[in-house]
C-alpha cells in the first residue's frame, strides 16, 4: 500500500512540475532576461545529464568505463556531422564492444 | 547560426525536413523507449510488482525519477524520502516547459495533455528543430513513440528481462547520453554563449556529483545559464544567438 501511495504522490508532483513550466504566462516569457535564461537552462541541464550518464557510477562516484569510450565515438560522429541514428549507434556498439573485449568494464 | 533565420529561410526549408524530423523523432523514441526494459527489470529486481512498475511508467513518465523511486523503495528507504528524491529529479522538467511553451506556442486547452510528455528527450528534439512547425512535429512524434514504447517495454521488462540479460551487455546504457549529445550538437554549433554554458554546466556537474545527493548536481549545473548571462553582460559584449 505504501508503495502505491508513493507512486501516486510522485506522479502528481512530477505532473505538476511539468505543467507549471508550460503554464508560465506569456507576459513573463516576453522579458528579455527570462527569454535568454529559458534558452540556456535546458542546454545546461541536458549537458549535465549527458556527463552524469557517461561518468556516473554507483552512488555519488565518478567512473571512466566503456561508456566513456562509446561517448567518445559518438563525439567523433557528431564532429563529422553524422546523422542522429549513426551517432547513437556508434555509442551503443562501441560501448558493447569495449565491454566484450575488456571483460568487466 | 549567429542570427535568427529569416522568414524566407524558414519557408524554403520547411517542406524538406518534415520526413527528417519524423525519422529523428522516431529514432529517439525507439532508442530511449527501449530502455523501458531496463526500468521494468530494475523495478522487478527491487521488489516492485508488475502493476506498480507499469503504473509508474504510465503516470510518472520521467525516467530518472522512476529509477530513483523504484531503487529507493527497493532498498527499503522510507516512502517520503523516496518520493522526495524522485521529485527532485523531476524539477528540471519545469525549466523544459518554460522553453517549450515559447517554442511550441501551445493553445491553452492542449497544455495539460502536452505537459505529461515534457521530458528530457522531447525537449532535446524540440530544441534541435529550425522552426515552430518542425518543433511541434518533433515534440509530438517523440512524445507519442516514446510513451507507447516506454510503457510496453516496462511491462515486458518487469515480466522477463532476466532472460535478456543486463542492458549494459548490449551497451544500451550509452544510448541515453549519446541521444542528448547528438541533439545538443546543433545548439552548440549555434553560438559562443551556448558553448560556454555547456562547458560550465559539465564542469559544475563533475564538481557537484561526488558531493551532493541524487538529483541535486544536475540542478546545480543549471546555474551555468545565469552565470554565463552574467559574464556576458559584464564582458566585452559579444552578441550571442538571437532568441527565437
Amino acid at each position: 500500500m505504501t508503495v502505491w501511495i508513493a507512486i501516486v504522490v510522485t506522479a502528481v508532483g512530477a505532473y505538476a512540475v511539468k505543467l507549471l513550466g508550460l503554464s508560465v504566462p506569456a507576459g513573463v516569457l516576453e522579458r528579455p532576461l527570462v527569454k535568454r535564461l529559458a534558452a540556456l537552462v535546458p542546454i545546461a541541464l541536458l549537458v549535465a545529464l549527458t556527463v552524469q550518464e557517461t561518468f556516473g557510477g554507483t552512488g555519488r562516484a565518478l567512473v571512466v568505463d566503456a561508456r566513456a569510450v562509446g561517448l567518445a565515438a559518438a563525439t567523433v560522429a557528431v564532429v563529422l556531422r553524422a546523422p542522429f541514428l549513426v551517432v547513437v549507434g556508434a555509442a551503443v556498439v562501441v560501448t558493447a564492444l569495449v565491454r566484450h573485449v575488456g571483460g568487466a568494464m | 547560426m549567429t542570427a535568427a533565420p529569416t522568414t524566407a529561410d524558414k519557408q524554403s526549408i520547411s517542406p524538406a525536413p518534415r520526413s527528417a524530423v519524423i525519422r529523428d523523432a522516431l529514432g529517439v523514441g525507439t532508442a530511449v523507449g527501449l530502455s523501458g526494459f531496463a526500468f521494468g527489470a530494475t523495478a522487478a529486481g527491487a521488489g516492485i510488482s508488475v502493476p506498480q512498475a507499469c503504473a509508474m511508467s504510465l503516470l510518472v513518465f520521467t525516467g530518472a525519477s522512476q529509477f530513483a523511486l523504484a531503487g529507493a523503495l527497493g532498498a527499503g528507504a522510507a516512502a517520503p524520502a523516496a518520493v522526495a528524491g524522485a521529485f527532485f529529479l523531476s524539477v528540471r522538467n519545469a525549466f523544459y516547459g518554460l522553453r517549450l511553451s515559447q517554442l511550441l506556442c501551445l493553445p491553452r486547452a492542449v497544455r495539460p495533455l502536452a505537459a505529461h510528455w515534457v521530458i528530457d528527450e522531447t525537449t532535446a528534439v524540440t530544441l534541435a528543430q529550425p522552426d515552430r512547425a518542425a518543433a511541434r512535429l518533433g515534440f509530438t512524434v517523440t512524445g507519442a513513440s516514446l510513451y507507447v514504447l516506454w510503457n510496453l517495454t516496462t511491462l515486458l521488462g518487469a515480466y522477463g528481462a532476466s532472460a535478456l540479460g543486463s542492458p549494459q551487455t548490449w551497451g544500451l546504457d550509452a544510448a541515453g547520453p549519446a541521444v542528448f549529445l547528438a541533439l545538443l550538437a546543433p545548439r552548440l554549433r549555434a553560438g559562443g554563449r551556448e558553448r560556454a554554458t555547456a562547458v560550465l554546466a559539465a564542469a559544475l556537474l563533475l564538481m557537484a556529483q561526488p558531493l551532493l545527493p541524487t538529483g541535486v548536481p544536475v540542478l546545480v549545473a543549471a546555474l551555468a545559464a545565469p552565470l554565463v548571462l552574467l559574464a556576458d553582460r559584464r564582458g566585452p559584449g559579444r552578441r550571442g544567438t538571437v532568441v527565437r
